[in-house]
């Protein structure tokens, strides 16, 4: 049976056909949630995809964290199913305590929409097990809220213990210490602003490195299963 | 009637990319003696006529600290303007 990976959409989400297209051209099966679903219909894994949620009101993310559906996701990654966020999920997962740090406007305050190229940090990771350490990607990056902040002492932390899942190699919004991507302590939470479910065939992407993500997954759920 | 005001500012070490461009712009205006400028966000809250002040206090410090300010990035006042000024 093919892995479960829930999709969800919130009003203004954008990328969730093409996160769910990912997803079954990385061999998994997408399963759509909505965002106030009281149940995660037995999901193995969720993916928080990219879009405005809420038109972006008050802060990206903020109120999408406060959906029926984010309420289960928090309880469930808390017990260790997967998620990723990506672009706004990342923003979301943020804004929902699931990932330290926040996502401001871009330092040149321009939206910035090219391919970037980003360095895979760690591999211990279950959206990055698949991909050799070091090894260099390139994900579209699309977004005017993409710049990663967090204190000093929160940076120091996340550099010591690991977190720093993607960084950027050429830093197209300022981030700090060039974070494209972080993970919570387990592992099994991470959000990064550029987007693999778009680098997923030569005719669309400018790679199809975004595959080694599902990879990821998969080996991930498979080794758990396995255990 | 109970209104509440709650003022929401990025914190002084988190770059403001706004506030920049405002104080870039304002040579053009004439103006050459500002140091700084920062943006932030004034959110007006009404609670029911009914409320009474402590429980608005305190609901305000929750709206505030939970949704309104991300203490990540900023900060927040919550005052509550006398009768005459609103």
């Amino acid at each position: 049976m093919s892995a479960r990976i829930g999709i969800v959409t919130f009003p203004g989400s954008l990328d969730d056909r093409d996160a769910a297209r990912a997803v079954r051209l990385g061999g998994a099966e997408p399963v759509a949630l909505w965002h106030d679903d009281a149940m995660l219909k037995s999901v193995d894994a969720v993916f928080l995809p990219g879009g405005f949620s809420y038109g972006d009101a008050l802060r990206c993310g903020a109120i999408a964290s406060f959906s029926e559906v984010m309420g289960l996701v928090r309880d469930a990654a808390g017990r260790g199913l997967p998620v990723l966020g990506v672009c706004n999920g990342f923003q979301v997962l943020c804004e929902s305590h699931l990932l330290p740090g926040a996502l401001v406007r871009n330092a040149h305050l321009r939206y910035r929409n090219r391919p970037a190229r980003l360095r895979v940090e760690t591999t211990a990771t279950a959206w990055t097990n698949a991909y050799a350490p070091g090894t260099e990607v390139v994900f579209p990056a699309k977004h005017g809220e993409g710049r990663y902040v967090a204190d000093e002492a929160t940076l120091d932390r996340l550099e010591a213990n690991g977190q720093i899942v993607f960084r950027y190699l050429d830093n197209p919004n300022g981030a700090m210490r060039d974070i494209a991507g972080v993970a919570n302590e387990a592992g099994n939470v991470v959000g990064l602003m550029p987007h693999p479910e778009h680098a997923v065939e030569a005719l669309t992407g400018p790679s199809t490195d975004g595959l080694g993500v599902i990879a990821s997954i998969l080996a991930h759920l498979r080794e758990g299963a396995a255990r | 009637m109970a209104r509440v005001v709650v003022d929401v500012m990025l914190k002084s070490e988190i770059l403001d990319p706004q506030g920049e461009a405002v104080l870039g712009a304002l040579p053009r205006l004439g103006v050459n003696n500002v140091k700084s400028v920062r943006i932030g966000k004034r959110v007006e809250i009404e609670f029911d006529d009914a409320e009474t002040a402590a429980a608005v206090e305190e609901q305000s410090q929750i709206i505030a600290d939970r949704l309104l300010a991300n203490p990540v990035i900023e900060n927040f006042t919550v005052s509550v303007p006398g009768e005459d000024a609103a």
